[in-house]
């Protein structure tokens, strides 16, 4: 995606002067540190800013499609697991606290600290893709997977999937309204893999920040990447706290 | 006409200064990986102009083939796959980067005083996304082209064509995110870098134009990744989100399609409306009438744009209560229009007008552009907009606004910037002459379309009734004379690059900062950062400095 080389404009640069008192991380258009980091903390606010409108036409056909076919998507709804979904909410929290840390440790300039939150960042992330990829497994031994031997019984006859009837006790759905519930899959993969693409791409960035960390970036005044890239971080937890409820969540108990 | 403002250095003695952003660094890789505004503007004026003249190629096939009734060039569906790559080529690969990355990139940081724009690295990245989707579309275009018009719309895109919507779809995509950061880019610099002394209400009204068109690109282009996104998805796997035998809607599609192409013709539009503001008034030697309202009208502009795109859709099955709300939002988009084209007239009134190259583009610009504009306010009324929808009015409406309007005011502006850009004039007459023939061609080529429109020929048809041959007989004819009219300046600009006369700092006697510099400008822009100490357009404080240069010389 096209997303990391956004993120790497915060980068400190080799090239930068080394005359003056100008640190060498300044690069050399601008007049201070101060606007330099202004500036790229400008561009990353504005850089997530088209991230929303990206996800935003996602959100759109989804709540226009979920209030069309209302009944299709409530019963395709009980068929996410919410247990897991919650843990996976708690894990991108205590993600974005240990990101959060790592900006404070970045600042306070301590190399251990810093490392070791990004690398519990890391870990969180992988924890929060598995967690999604056993979900992702649920639906394809279900037949939930659409366009591919997308099967709606469990929506014409609930029986049939005898766990979620217990908890729910759906209804039989006519087959004109049952085969909506692929659009509500459909959208399920598409928002939450458009997510995962996000966190797959935080996931190797931080892996890169890593072993700068290691070697001693960021901990000598020069946070700008670090803070950026926790922007980033924060906000890619922001998009999954409003994929969380509108998938998972609303009208789950009608 | 003998008036002229023109003023050079003494030719026998004046020299390119020695050091400049061009012989700073050599070898193709110092252009290749450079951070340099200036580099990368020109690496941008270059691709654009080769895709110009693709687009241009595609489009004199268009107007060959409608030399006739019958479709005998070319088949039908090689028709469909010609006008559509045309528009495709054009509008993304040379309207949407043409001004911003062009003379936006290279003006925008000398206008503010800073040295370059606030993200170098991005600036050269949204050039190498350009290329890689001018790649793709040549790769579509070798490979069997795409037939879907440039608005891919669903479902004919999805499930009717075997064509290669993908690649087209891809290159769109990455050429979006070009632009985004392009966009991206100006904003922040505009914000962060302004030199000491530089207002808002300092700033040249180029930059203004250029602020509002790139909110445009930062809010719309991502809408328009995630329709392709989706569209892609709903091709290869058949998600269904605008199949509506799976309960999809295809209209949702050119919902979220026109969110952004509606406000990208502004995007198109602005920047050139930029150019206009400095030509205007340095050729007229006058502030120019209103600032702040042609501003804040680029502002609006870009607010309004937001909320009409329903009227691209007014033929497809919206409601009429919506159709009513975007015609009324339709029309008022034209107000912050006409309080620009008034505010440069006003801005002419009493001035002292020149008619150098520039001058008379931008008077092609402010006719032409006014017509566009105002059929513009016939399509946004539903009623008439019915009946003129999808036939030639309608073609012949966007080619007012988008070739007469923004291709004139690129024109004026690369005219007036080369001295500065290159460090050498144009040679003067024949341009003046290339602006005469782009003007009777561009007139000749689409005001038939306006009476074929409204006598009905449809759009997008190789074939058409015998009764509207003399019409398209004459589009064809200007469009030849147009080709002549853009050949022209491509000649004698690259001619001029080694015996142009030498410019100097100043050859229009123009108030900006980028004038009060050597040309061409350093790598850094300035040898010291500019202190801004008088307002934008201001010709006294020109005049005393020019004075006070004579006397310490003196």
């Amino acid at each position: 995606m096209s997303d990391s080389p956004a993120i790497a404009h915060g980068a400190p640069t080799e090239a930068g002067h080394s005359h003056g008192e100008h640190p060498a991380y300044q690069r050399h258009h601008f007049e201070t540190v101060e606007q330099q980091a202004d500036a790229t903390n400008f561009a990353m606010w504005l850089f997530l800013l088209t991230e929303i409108m990206f996800f935003g036409g996602l959100f759109t056909a989804y709540l226009i499609l979920r209030n069309w076919y209302y009944p299709a998507f409530v019963a395709a709804s009980h068929q996410l697991n919410v247990g897991w979904g919650t843990a996976n909410t708690a894990v991108l929290i205590t993600s974005s606290f240990t990101m959060a840390m790592g900006v404070w440790c970045s600042e306070m300039r301590n190399k251990s600290g810093l490392v070791l939150s990004l690398v519990l960042t890391f870990i969180l992330g992988l924890v929060f893709l598995g967690i999604k990829s056993i979900e992702y497994h649920e639906k394809w031994e279900k037949h939930h997977i659409p366009g591919m031997h997308y099967s709606m019984q469990n929506f014409t006859d609930p029986q049939s999937d005898p766990e979620t009837y217990n908890e729910y006790h759906d209804k039989p759905m006519a087959l004109d309204m049952a085969r909506h519930t692929e659009l509500y899959f459909f959208l399920y993969f598409a928002m939450t893999g458009m997510h995962a693409v996000h966190m797959i791409i935080g996931i190797a960035i931080l892996g890169f920040m890593v072993f700068r960390a290691k070697a001693g970036a960021y901990t000598t005044g020069h946070v700008t990447f670090v803070e950026n890239f926790g922007l980033y971080w924060h906000f890619v937890d922001i998009i999954w706290i409003f994929l969380f409820p509108l998938l998972y969540l609303i009208s789950r108990h009608q | 006409m003998s008036a002229t403002i023109i003023s050079l250095p003494d030719q026998s003695t004046a020299r390119i200064p020695k050091t400049n952003f061009i012989t700073k660094e050599n070898g193709l890789l110092s252009w290749l990986l450079t951070g340099d505004h200036k580099r990368i503007a020109i690496l941008y004026l270059i691709s654009i102009t080769f895709f110009f003249f693709i687009g241009g190629a595609l489009a004199g096939l268009i107007r060959l083939e409608l030399l006739t009734p019958q479709s005998d060039l070319m088949a039908t569906d090689t028709y469909n796959k010609v006008f559509t790559m045309h528009g495709v080529v054009m509008i993304f690969l040379f309207l949407v980067p043409s001004v911003p990355a062009t003379l936006g990139n290279f003006f925008i940081p000398m206008m503010i005083g800073a040295k370059d724009l606030a993200l170098p690295k991005i600036n050269l990245l949204s050039w190498y996304l350009y290329v890689a989707g001018g790649i793709l579309v040549i790769y579509t275009m070798v490979s069997g082209g795409v037939d879907t018009g440039w608005t891919f719309t669903t479902p004919l895109s999805t499930h009717y064509v075997n064509t290669n919507v993908m690649s087209t779809g891809m290159a769109v995509f990455i050429a979006g995110f070009s632009s985004i950061f392009t966009g991206l880019n100006f904003i922040v610099t505009l914000h962060k870098m302004r030199c000491p002394g530089m207002t808002w209400f300092r700033l040249p009204l180029f930059c203004w134009a250029h602020y509002a068109a790139s909110i445009l690109m930062v809010l719309g282009t991502p809408v328009l990744a995630i329709a392709i996104v989706l569209l892609a998805l709903e091709r290869t796997i058949g998600i269904g989100v605008f199949d509506p035998t799976k309960g999809g809607d295809p209209l949702l599609f050119q919902h979220l399609f026109w969110f952004y192409s509606h406000p990208a013709v502004y995007i198109m539009i602005l920047p050139g409306m930029g150019v206009i503001s400095e030509t205007v008034s340095t050729f007229s030697r006058k502030r120019v009438f209103g600032y702040t309202a042609v501003a804040f009208s680029s502002v609006a502009i870009a607010v309004f744009g937001f909320f009409v795109w329903a009227h691209h859709m007014f033929i497809m099955g919206i409601s009429n209560y919506a159709m009513l709300v975007f015609s009324l939002l339709t029309m008022l988009v034209a107000v912050p229009s006409a309080i620009k084209i008034f505010n440069w007239t006003f801005t002419l009134y009493k001035g002292s007008i020149t008619f150098e190259t520039p001058m008379l583009y931008s008077f092609g610009f402010m006719g032409l552009f006014t017509i566009g504009g105002m059929t513009g306010v016939f399509l946004g009324t539903s009623g008439t907009d019915i009946h003129l929808t999808e036939t030639y009015f309608i073609v012949a409406h966007f080619h007012f606004v988008m070739v007469g309007g923004m291709l004139m005011a690129f024109l004026a502006g690369i005219h007036f910037w080369w001295p500065k850009m290159t460090g050498r004039m144009y040679p003067e007459k024949i341009s003046q002459l290339a602006a005469v023939v782009t003007f009777i061609g561009f007139n000749l080529t689409f005001f038939p379309q306006f009476i074929l429109g409204t006598l009905g020929m449809p759009r997008r048809y190789a074939a058409y009734p015998p009764e509207f041959q003399i019409l398209n007989v004459f589009s064809t004819a200007g469009a030849t004379v147009l080709g002549v009219g853009y050949l022209l300046p491509v000649i004698y600009l690259v001619w001029s690059l080694k015996y142009g006369e030498i410019a100097g700092n100043n050859p229009w006697q123009a108030t900006g900062l980028e004038w009060q510099t050597q040309s061409p400008p350093l790598t850094e822009n300035f040898l010291v950062t500019p202190i801004m100490d008088h307002e934008a357009y201001d010709y006294e404080w020109l005049e005393k400095q020019n004075a006070k240069e004579v006397a310490s010389v003196g």
